[in-house]
């Protein structure tokens, strides 16, 4: 038990607006433990931003429960949850000429003083964070100058800077060719294993998922299932993914075919 | 540490700037001074004429430091509200908040004839046109603020920030319509933007409302940085934001408030000037910004002063017209070059 860290208990997700509730999902019991890499795949508008929402406390949940370090989620202050759980979205950032290194530093957030000051600790993580991430020849560049797989990691370095337990992650891979798709589920098998952070992550590579995740959350209409991937492969979940019967799963070599094309 | 070196050295340059700027100001006006005499009036002892002390202790004096305030308080409102509203092309004047303070300065000039003395007396005050001025800055930053959580559209909060001001510039002429020859004046005057006219005790008035806006400007530096990333990542980095917002419009207010009441409705300078600062500096880092900004505002204020004097020349042309002859073309160049850095 005491691995665990991020556990959501009968938890349902959705909007709530003035008049009604809208539920996306519910049912959602999931166990994050440390250590360990976990993907949360699913179609498209299946919910899979939702729930992320929820577990990072941007949005609330409908009903249930989600703790965090044992914890419950509602009872940390935004500086504390800070200090437990980091980010990597999706969104663009805004336009500015914060060079790699200041976005890096700015994971530190948490930790500085009132005028943000740097102390020999925060400088001592930030180095720890760029060594892992292998950015060394970057830190002087403009974040825009950099290419959007090299902005990624170093927006995963930021949040190993901040130097959390959990790190969640939005869809890390759009936009990146295989190539940098691969190198940067390596970098965050890496973490998951000799860093032994908990490391949560959505994707649409499922293939890819598949091969280096130790656990796999899917997300398939009102179900939510989670297990390692080859639980899950022998349940045959892939072939209701996409509720298509064009689309199928096969098995032996864990790869999608396309019929009909 | 060379990057250090770097900074420290513009700001020397900086500062050598103002100090010059400050010295040329207080040398020109339509009655020559010598230099000597300048020098001496300013450090106590006396000048060869009384009338020159006269002229420069309670005319060119205050008019230097009122550039100064006004130059470095409008661009670090300025500053400020281009980081929160992620928007390049936010200021005091284009979002509107000049004209908020129109509108409250006008209501209380024009409008205080509909009162009864007593109150008319106390509205028309300076401290009565300031809290009516920072009252209608601070209304223009919410109701844009509100607009700006529905749209996320960056562009449609400029357009906003302008159908703002024409809004308050309508309701002024209504006011200006149905007010006496002498009220309209008085107004009119003020809408021109001037530094003069000012006494040393409204001079003390913003000066301290300038330091409180600093102040909490200061207080926001770490969440302006924050904010470099966008609202949901400063969220995720522990920031409060709605606390980070409500002090960062609470110090535009009152910068873009208190100098809009004293000085007019001065244009560009707070859009222009933390443009200069982030393409001299070639950061985004708010805490060497804040002192650049300051530097170049007060500087910049103090230049187009001395312009309007026309060195050379006897007229003495208004201020808010200097700042939008060299401002304008500025943001069109910038518009021109615009890069991503641009933020």
């Amino acid at each position: 038990m005491e691995n665990v860290v991020l556990k959501t208990e009968n938890l349902s997700i959705g909007y709530m607006t003035s008049k009604s509730e809208n539920c996306i999902a519910s049912g959602i019991n999931i166990t994050l433990k440390k250590g360990e890499l976990t993907a949360l795949i699913g179609a498209n508008g299946v919910g899979k931003s939702t729930l992320l929402r929820t577990l990072t406390q941007i949005q609330p949940p409908l009903s249930g429960a989600i703790s965090l370090s044992g914890k419950p989620l509602q009872n940390f202050k935004p500086i504390e949850l800070a200090q437990e759980l980091s980010l990597v979205l999706t969104e663009k950032l805004p336009p500015s000429n914060l060079t790699v290194y200041e976005l890096i530093a700015l994971g530190r957030q948490p930790y500085t003083n009132w005028i943000g000051k740097l102390s020999a600790t925060d400088k001592n993580k930030i180095d720890h964070a760029i060594a892992l991430t292998q950015l060394e020849n970057l830190l002087q560049k403009r974040h825009y100058e950099i290419s959007d797989g090299q902005l990624q990691i170093a927006l995963i370095a930021r949040a190993l800077a901040q130097d959390t337990e959990l790190i969640i992650l939005d869809e890390p891979t759009t936009h990146l060719d295989l190539k940098h798709k691969v190198s940067l589920f390596r970098l965050l098998k890496k973490l998951a294993a000799s860093m032994q952070k908990c490391v949560l992550f959505s994707t649409h590579d499922i293939e890819l998922a598949l091969q280096l995740s130790d656990e796999l959350i899917v997300m398939n209409g009102q179900k939510i299932i989670q297990g390692a991937a080859r639980e899950l492969i022998s349940n045959g979940i892939f072939d209701t993914i996409f509720n298509d019967e064009n689309v199928s799963f096969d098995a032996q070599k864990g790869k999608f075919i396309f019929r009909n094309l | 540490m060379q990057r250090q070196l770097k900074y420290s050295t513009l700001y020397l340059l900086l500062i050598l700037m103002v100090v010059f700027l400050f010295l040329l100001d207080i040398s020109l006006g339509t009655v020559s001074i010598p230099l000597a005499d300048i020098i001496s009036s300013l450090t106590g002892s006396s000048a060869s004429k009384n009338t020159w002390e006269y002229i420069i202790v309670n005319y060119r004096l205050p008019k230097a430091i009122t550039a100064i305030l006004v130059g470095s308080g409008l661009s670090i409102s300025g500053l400020l509200m281009q980081t929160l509203f992620r928007n390049p092309l936010a200021g005091p004047y284009v979002l509107g908040l000049s004209s908020g303070s129109s509108l409250g300065v006008a209501l209380v000039i024009l409008g205080a004839g509909f009162l009864p003395m007593m109150w008319s007396d106390f509205l028309v005050s300076s401290f009565g046109i300031i809290v009516a001025s920072c009252l209608g800055s601070s209304l223009v930053l919410l109701s844009i603020l509100l607009i700006s959580q529905r749209l996320r559209d960056t562009t449609v909060i400029l357009v906003a920030g302008l159908m703002f001001g024409s809004f308050t510039n309508a309701f002024v002429s209504v006011l200006t319509y149905f007010s006496t020859a002498e009220q309209l004046q008085k107004f009119t005057f003020w809408s021109l933007g001037n530094l003069g006219n000012l006494s040393w005790s409204a001079i003390l008035i913003l000066t301290i409302a300038v330091l409180i806006g600093l102040l909490l400007s200061i207080f926001s530096i770490k969440n302006l940085d924050t904010l470099l990333l966008g609202e949901n990542y400063a969220r995720s980095l522990g920031m409060n934001f709605k606390r980070a917002r409500l002090l960062i419009i609470l110090a535009t207010s009152i910068l873009a408030g208190s100098i809009t009441a004293f000085a007019g409705p001065i244009a560009f300078v707070g859009l222009a000037v933390p443009h200069m600062a982030k393409l001299i500096f070639q950061t985004s880092n708010h805490a060497v910004l804040f002192w650049s900004t300051l530097l170049l505002g007060a500087s910049m204020m103090l230049l187009c002063d001395v312009i309007s004097q026309v060195p050379g020349g006897d007229i003495t042309l208004p201020i808010n017209a200097v700042t939008s002859m060299i401002g304008a073309p500025m943001v069109v160049w910038l518009l021109l070059r615009k890069k991503k850095m641009m933020g």
